[in-house]
């Protein structure tokens, strides 16, 4: 699906690709951050360096509070470390602006959050191609768009449904779909079956599962399940805002 | 899918709230446009009283000169400065005037018999003559004297001599320079005799070209106030400046009511852009973490607040050509003012302070969406 859109993976991409193959698609280094907030600072990371290879699939456990939602969030762009560096394929992005944030996130990683978060005025197909008509044609989006979805294996009369007429297991399939619409290194996913019975959330496991491994995804899964670890190459624990 | 596309969906999703919106910016819209026609309607009919007169010059004596009358060759200067422009002196009197047995009292104008016709049109009998005893009669006096007698032919006494009406004058309306309506016209010949007097009130100067207004009272200022103030120059087209002025704040004053409905409108579209705000924050935060930028979302909601406003003003502005109609048809009497283009422009006028409103009362919820953290706004229940 290489296609010449900007900021995606290009014709180029194969050499950047296999240049990018010995660096890491993440790495912290020695990131903390802290929510200054009225009743005392809240360390949310202390000083955690760690390194993510491109392809892995990797699961964070632990529990509430102990960071990691914030790890996410800084793998996602989404916010900023108060201290320490964070490299994206060797790019730094502790520094970078908002807008430039901004377009980080929209071609280069997708996100899959425990509640779906579809936009509730779109339609299935309109929620998948919403990233890409951001950079792209809106004729060529709703093809890629769909051709995601089949890949998901959402059903076609499903597709102009909005999420309100589809159930927990389809809102899911969808919102992967939108995660990796724009052919993203990266995916964050935030408890991805959280919110799904457990054969529903099987199949979505199995799905990212097989986007790590066909398709090469990187993809990185805060998650409360033990079982879902399976799916991991390795895990990561953390405590109190620490790896453990 | 475009960010208009979404705006335009939220505000449908919100319907019964987007017509209160509407129906806010439509009201301000049919306000302001409105009024604003009202008071250029009552402009225009003004404007139209001047073309009436408005090539007229009145020259009367000075206030601080310590008279009220104009001597004969003060006249006569007046008459030579104003070169080919018609002078017209007059003077004035209040007199008894008897038909039969009835005795009242009327204005008495005495006007030079050879410049009445280039004063006053006559709408039944003729003019009177310097050489005659006849007078005329303005059109209300006639009116109003149909009991006592005062008509066409009939003979009334001025003071103590008679006179024959032998004409009776068409309406004129009120004027900057004489009000015949109620008066008596005599010839001045007649009234220098009667009265054995022989000066003047005032001298109208009727000028042919309406451009040399200017050019004619300087020439009169020239030769009549060149050491001292002897009179004072007026023309009727600055006395209605005053007049326009004055009708010029009062339809600033009625387009500012408009503009207070407006104002309002627009904090009811500041309201319902917070509430969208507000209730889409998770939303929002989910645009920006798939990758939308501040400036996409601000122009997602700015968009919103358009379409309202865009919707708002266009019924605001279908309804203003009937309000508006009516109320000059009201107020002017002659709804063909409505139909001039500074009339209509009100409605343009209207409509863009409209949309302009709405745009306005967008910018600070869509700033506010735009900077929502995204990270707390995808926390938000």
């Amino acid at each position: 699906m290489e296609t010449d859109r900007p900021g995606l993976i290009t014709v180029d991409a194969p050499s950047e690709k296999a240049a990018t193959s010995s660096t890491p698609i993440l790495r912290f280094e020695d990131v903390s951050k802290i929510y200054p907030l009225p009743a005392g600072d809240v360390v949310a990371l202390d000083h955690v360096s760690l390194t993510v290879e491109p392809g892995e699939f990797i699961a964070v456990m632990g529990p509430s509070g102990s960071g990691k939602s914030t790890l996410l969030n800084m793998m996602g762009c989404l916010d900023v470390p108060t201290s320490g560096k964070i490299y994206l394929s060797g790019q730094e992005i502790s520094r970078m602006s908002d807008d430039d944030l901004t377009r980080l996130r929209r071609d280069r990683i997708g996100f899959v959050f425990q509640q779906f978060n579809l936009i509730p005025l779109l339609s299935a197909v309109e929620n998948v191609e919403f990233p890409l008509v951001l950079t792209a044609g809106r004729e060529e989006s709703r093809q890629r768009a769909i051709e995601v979805l089949r890949m998901m294996h959402l059903d076609d009369a499903l597709f102009s449904h909005r999420p309100g007429e589809l159930s927990g297991g389809e809102q899911q399939r969808v919102a992967i779909a939108r995660a990796l619409v724009n052919d993203p290194d990266l995916l964050l996913c935030d408890e991805p079956t959280g919110n799904l019975d457990s054969k529903t959330g099987t199949a979505i496991m199995e799905l990212l599962g097989r986007m790590n491994r066909e398709e090469g995804k990187t993809v990185i899964m805060v998650t409360h399940d033990p079982r879902m670890t399976e799916y991991a190459d390795r895990t990561i624990q953390m405590v109190d805002g620490r790896l453990a | 899918m475009t960010f208009f596309d979404l705006a335009r969906r939220n505000v449908s999703r919100h319907w019964l709230r987007s017509i209160l919106a509407v129906t806010g910016i439509a009201i301000g819209v049919v306000a302001i446009a409105t009024l604003g026609i009202m008071g250029n309607s009552i402009n225009l009919m003004f404007n139209d009283m001047v073309s009436d007169v408005g090539d007229t010059i009145t020259v009367s004596p000075a206030t601080r000169s310590g008279t009220t009358e104009l001597t004969k060759r003060q006249v006569d200067d007046i008459t030579r400065a104003v070169g080919a422009n018609r002078a017209i002196p007059f003077a004035t009197t209040f007199d008894s005037v008897t038909v039969g047995e009835t005795k009242s009292g009327a204005m008495i104008y005495a006007i030079p018999a050879k410049d009445i016709p280039f004063l006053l049109d006559m709408e039944a009998g003729a003019y009177p003559k310097d050489t005659g005893s006849g007078c005329v009669i303005g059109k209300t006096l006639a009116e109003n004297s149909k009991d006592t007698g005062l008509k066409l032919g009939a003979r009334a006494t001025i003071g103590n001599e008679t006179l024959r009406v032998v004409g009776v004058l068409e309406e004129r309306g009120m004027g900057f320079d004489i009000n015949p309506d109620s008066a008596v016209i005599v010839p001045y010949s007649w009234y220098s005799n009667h009265y054995d007097k022989d000066t003047y009130d005032q001298v109208i100067v009727k000028v042919r070209d309406v451009n040399d207004l200017d050019a004619v009272k300087e020439a009169i200022e020239q030769k009549m106030n060149r050491r001292e103030n002897v009179v004072t120059v007026m023309d009727t087209r600055g006395i209605l400046k005053e007049v326009f002025a004055a009708v010029d704040s009062i339809t600033v004053f009625l387009m500012g009511i408009g503009a207070v409905s407006l104002i309002v409108a627009g904090v009811s579209i500041l309201n319902v852009m917070l509430m969208s705000v507000t209730e889409r924050i998770k939303e929002i935060g989910v645009l920006r973490s798939i990758g939308t930028r501040r400036s996409e979302v601000m122009r997602m909601f700015i968009y919103e607040a358009l379409i309202l406003g865009l919707v708002g003003a266009a019924i605001g502005g279908v309804l203003s050509f009937g309000t508006g109609y009516m109320m000059t048809a009201v107020f002017s009497g002659n709804p063909d003012y409505f139909f001039n283009p500074t009339s209509l422009l009100y409605i343009v006028f209207g409509m863009a302070f409209g949309i302009g409103m709405s745009a306005v009362s967008g910018i600070y919820p869509a700033w506010k969406a735009a900077h929502l953290n995204p990270i707390q706004a995808l926390r938000h229940e």
